[in-house]
């Protein structure tokens, strides 16, 4: 059995990856997808503790954080898609109007 | 054997689809590298057990939420390719040393203290053959956890009808 030291150390470095995403690319698409990046190490973070603690709510969590993914995708690109119909962008830089 | 073997392929192509998403220019490879990555995510809950969530994660992420992703890149198209000059001064050498920092510190104490990534299992062990099951993971669910489940119904159906509404606006209302 592979140590589940080592499935924490993927998800440390997919969460990390997605965090370096979201701070460097300025597309809203590819931000909401970094964000799935980062969802997804959470839940290969909470399955692995549960195998190693012998829990089953392990997966229970990341079954409601699959839910909460979806729906938040939903609400996020409708978004995105309400903005670009109103701006012809998709880029994140040139939404500042509430800029101070 | 078998287990580290598919742990170290499936661990590589996790990073490559992640690395994949953040530095690829057209956004359709960012969703082709994000759908490598949940398929290995995927392989990497089956080494766990975790059947039923594996497939969930194929069917919901892989299955409707990509989709939805390419939908939405095709919709606004892919042809604009984002600027990559700065206009914020010293915060990405700012992100790029504290990340380090935060790294090096991670590291240094999984290597050299006694740091231990999970407590020990507990007494009540799950049997190999039903962890993971429909069963298994529908009896928390319904019973201990039936108030989160009866509110994620509330929360899937407020973000369809909020969806709706803004696929609905004027132009003037925004």
């Amino acid at each position: 059995m592979v140590d589940p030291g080592l499935y924490m150390t993927v998800a440390a470095v997919l969460f990390f990856i997605g965090a370096l995403g979201m701070l460097v690319r300025r597309n809203a698409l590819v931000m909401f997808m970094c964000i799935e990046l980062m969802l997804n190490a959470v839940n290969l973070t909470l399955i692995s503790a549960g195998r190693a603690m012998n829990d089953i709510n392990g997966q229970v969590a990341v079954f409601f954080i699959l839910v909460v993914a979806a729906a938040e995708v939903v609400v996020g690109l409708a978004i995105i898609v309400a903005i670009f119909r109103r701006r012809s962008t998709a880029s994140v830089d040139e939404l500042n109007e509430m800029r101070g | 054997m078998v287990e580290s073997l598919v742990f170290v392929l499936m661990a590589i192509a996790a990073v490559a689809g992640a690395v994949t998403v953040v530095v690829a220019r057209n956004p359709v490879y960012s969703a082709i590298g994000l759908l490598g990555t949940l398929f290995a995510v995927a392989v990497l809950y089956v080494l766990q057990l975790a059947h039923f969530v594996a497939a969930v994660q194929i069917i919901v992420y892989a299955g409707a939420v990509l989709t939805l992703f390419l939908f939405v890149i095709m919709l606004i198209g892919v042809d604009k390719d984002e600027t990559r000059e700065e206009n914020l001064p010293y915060q990405r050498k700012a992100v790029i040393a504290l990340g380090s920092a935060i790294i090096l510190v991670a590291a240094g104490l999984a290597l050299f203290t006694d740091f231990q990534w999970v407590p020990a299992a507990s007494e009540a062990l799950i049997p190999e053959s039903t962890n993971g099951t429909i069963e298994a993971i529908a009896e928390p669910l319904f019973t201990t956890w039936v108030v989160a489940f009866q509110a994620t119904a509330l929360l899937l159906t407020i973000a369809a009808a909020g969806a709706i509404a803004l696929a609905h606006y004027r132009k003037r209302d925004i």
